[in-house]
C-alpha cells in the first residue's frame, strides 16, 4: 500500500457506561475526530475478549483501541482491571507475533470526557499512521496452490 | 469376506513426528480389528506402497483415511489433495493435522531463520551456507525436491476435512473407540457423526476432568513447574501459579498430565466453542492475576516467560493470526 495515501483502520472497543457515551458527547458537542476509527460498543471493557482483538487484526485492522472507565469507577466494580490485565498480556503475545505493542492502546475515559477521548483517538490515529499499515494477510477461504509432480517423480516412479 | 470386498483403509503422514502412527499401533489387539475389517491399501510407515499406486486407484475408493501431519511442503499439499480425492472419509488425525502442533510453532519464525537454524547450527558443518533449492541442475538433468512453504498450514486449510481426532498423540483408548465406531458404521449398526465433528474426545475442558482441588485463584506470581521445589499434589496447579492450560483445552485425555503432577500444555487443542485457543487462555490467565496495578501486573506477567509458546504451543497454525508477521512476509 502506498504510505502517502495510507488511512489507518482502527477498531475501537468502547464501554457502554463511559467511553461510548464520551464518544457520543463528542458528537453532540461537535468535537471532531477523524473517521478512521470504528467504535464497537460493549457493556463493559471487561467484556473485551482477546479473540476480538485478534479477529480485528486478522481482518485487516492497523490498530486497536480499548477504552473503559477510570480505575475504581467501573460500573461492574472491577472488570476494567480485567481489561487492563488482558491488554498487558495481549501486548506481550502480539510482540512475539511481530506486531508492535503500540498498535494496541488502552484509554480510560469517563462519560464526561468527550474532548479527551476525541484527542486520544486523533493522537492514536497519527501514531498508527506513523507505524504504517499492518496488512495482515487476508485469510478467509484461501486454499494453497499445489505445485507439482512429486507423485510421478518419486523414487521408483515412472 | 474376501480381501477385496473389505472396505479400504489408508493412513498418511505429512509434517509430523511419527507419534500418531505409534499411537495407532499402541491400540494393541485392536489393530487386529482394523486388519480383520479393512484392507490396508496405503500406509507408508507400515507397508511398502508408492504414491503412483494411490494415484491409480479409483476416486473415493478408500473408505477411511487417517491423515496426520501439517502441510509444510508442496509434497504434503499434493498428498493431501490426492488422499482427499481417493477417500470417502478424510480424518485430520492428531494435533499436527488438526491445528499444526509443534511443527506449526515454526510459524513464529520466518523461512530464512528456520533454514539458518537447521542448515547452519553450531553442530552443522556447512561452510558454503548451502540451502536446499526446489530445483538443482546436474549433468544428468534437473533435480527437484518439494518446495517449503513459509507458513505451515493445517489439513483443513488445504482440503476439505470430514472429521477431526485431536491429541498429541490421540490417546489409544480414544482411537480404539473411533475404530469400533467406524466398524459399526460399515456393518450398518451405527451412523456417522455430523460432518466436521471432533471425534475421539470430549466437548468440555481438561479442568472438567481434573481431580485437583480448586478454591479461589488469586495469582501473585507465575512460576514454571521445574523451578519449584514443592508442588502441592492435590491442589489445582494454576492456583499454585503454575501456568496450566487446562481451562482452554479440550477434554478427552482424562486430565493425564495434572494427574501425573505436570501442567496441561494443551495437546488436545481448543475445547468446543473456543475460536482462538490462545485468546481463551489469555482471558483465563489475566482473570486470575491478583493485582490492579500496571507495574505489579507487568512483574507478574514476567513469570510467563514465553507467552506465545505458552498459549499456542499446539495451536499456532490454526489460530486467528496463524503465523508471525515475518513468517507471512517471507518467501
Ligand atoms: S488449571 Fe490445570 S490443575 Fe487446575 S483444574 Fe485445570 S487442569 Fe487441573
Ligand atoms: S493434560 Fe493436556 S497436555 Fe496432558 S494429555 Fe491431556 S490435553 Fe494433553
Amino acid at each position: 500500500m502506498n504510505t502517502d495515501t495510507f488511512e489507518p483502520v482502527i477498531i475501537g472497543f468502547t464501554c457502554n457506561w463511559c467511553s461510548y457515551r464520551a464518544a457520543d458527547l463528542a458528537g453532540t458537542a461537535r468535537v471532531k475526530y477523524p473517521p478512521n476509527v470504528r467504535l464497537i460498543r460493549m457493556m463493559c471493557s471487561g467484556r473485551l475478549d482477546p479473540t476480538f482483538v485478534l479477529k480485528a487484526i486478522a481482518g485487516g485492522a492497523d490498530g486497536i483501541l480499548i477504552t473503559g472507565c477510570h480505575p475504581g469507577e467501573c460500573h461492574y466494580l472491577e472488570q476494567n482491571y480485567k481489561a487492563l490485565r488482558r491488554f498487558q498480556l495481549l501486548r506481550r503475545t502480539l510482540a512475539q507475533m511481530g506486531i508492535r505493542p503500540e498498535r494496541l492502546k488502552l484509554v480510560w475515559a469517563s462519560a464526561a470526557e468527550g474532548v479527551k477521548l476525541a484527542e486520544e483517538i486523533t493522537c492514536f490515529i497519527e501514531e498508527i499512521r506513523a507505524l504504517g499499515p499492518l496488512d495482515w494477510p487476508a485469510l478467509t477461504g484461501e486454499r494453497i496452490p499445489v505445485a507439482s509432480g512429486f507423485i510421478s517423480a518419486e523414487e521408483g516412479g515412472r | 469376506m474376501s480381501a477385496s470386498a473389505k472396505p479400504k483403509f489408508a493412513m498418511y503422514w505429512a509434517a509430523s513426528c511419527g507419534g500418531c502412527e505409534i499411537a495407532v499401533l499402541n491400540t494393541h489387539e485392536k489393530i487386529l480389528d482394523v486388519d480383520a475389517n479393512f484392507e490396508v491399501v496405503f500406509w507408508p510407515v507400515a507397508m511398502d506402497a508408492k504414491y503412483k499406486d494411490v494415484e491409480a486407484m479409483p476416486d473415493r475408493s478408500i473408505l477411511l483415511t487417517l491423515f496426520n501431519g501439517g502441510i509444510r511442503t508442496t509434497e504434503n499439499a499434493e498428498l493431501a489433495h490426492l488422499m482427499r480425492q481417493k477417500s470417502q472419509i478424510l480424518v485430520a488425525f492428531g494435533s499436527c493435522a488438526c491445528e499444526g502442533c509443534i511443527p506449526g510453532l515454526a510459524n513464529l519464525s520466518n523461512k530464512q531463520a528456520l533454514f539458518d537454524t537447521v542448515y547452519n547450527s553450531p553442530s552443522t558443518t556447512n561452510s558454503q551456507e548451502t540451502r536446499p533449492q526446489p530445483e538443482t541442475a546436474v549433468p544428468e538433468g534437473t533435480l527437484k525436491i518439494p518446495y517449503f512453504y513459509p507458513v505451515l498450514k493445517t489439513l483443513d486449510q488445504v482440503v476439505d476435512v470430514d472429521y477431526y481426532i485431536p491429541g498429541c498423540p490421540p490417546e489409544s483408548h480414544q482411537i480404539s473407540a473411533v475404530i469400533d465406531l467406524v466398524i459399526q458404521v460399515v456393518q450398518g449398526k451405527a451412523l456417522l457423526p455430523a460432518k466436521g465433528a471432533t471425534i475421539g474426545a470430549g466437548e468440555s475442558t481438561v479442568c472438567d476432568e481434573c481431580p485437583r482441588q480448586r478454591n479461589i485463584k488469586a495469582i501473585k506470581k507465575f512460576t514454571r513447574i521445574q523451578e519449584l521445589k514443592v508442588v502441592d499434589p492435590a491442589l489445582c496447579l494454576l492456583e499454585q501459579g503454575i501456568p496450566c492450560n487446562g481451562p482452554a483445552t479440550r477434554s478427552g485425555c482424562g486430565a493425564l498430565c495434572p494427574q501425573a503432577g505436570a501442567q496441561c500444555i494443551g495437546c488436545y487443542g481448543p475445547a468446543a466453542g473456543v475460536i482462538d485457543y490462545g485468546a481463551r487462555l489469555m482471558t483465563a490467565f489475566a482473570s486470575v492475576i491478583d493485582s490492579t496495578d500496571p507495574q505489579e501486573i507487568d512483574a507478574i506477567l514476567d513469570g510467563l516467560v514465553d507467552p506465545a509458546g505458552q498459549f499456542y504451543r499446539f495451536n499456532l497454525a490454526s489460530s486467528l493470526l496463524r503465523a508471525s508477521r515475518s513468517a507471512w512476509k517471507s518467501q
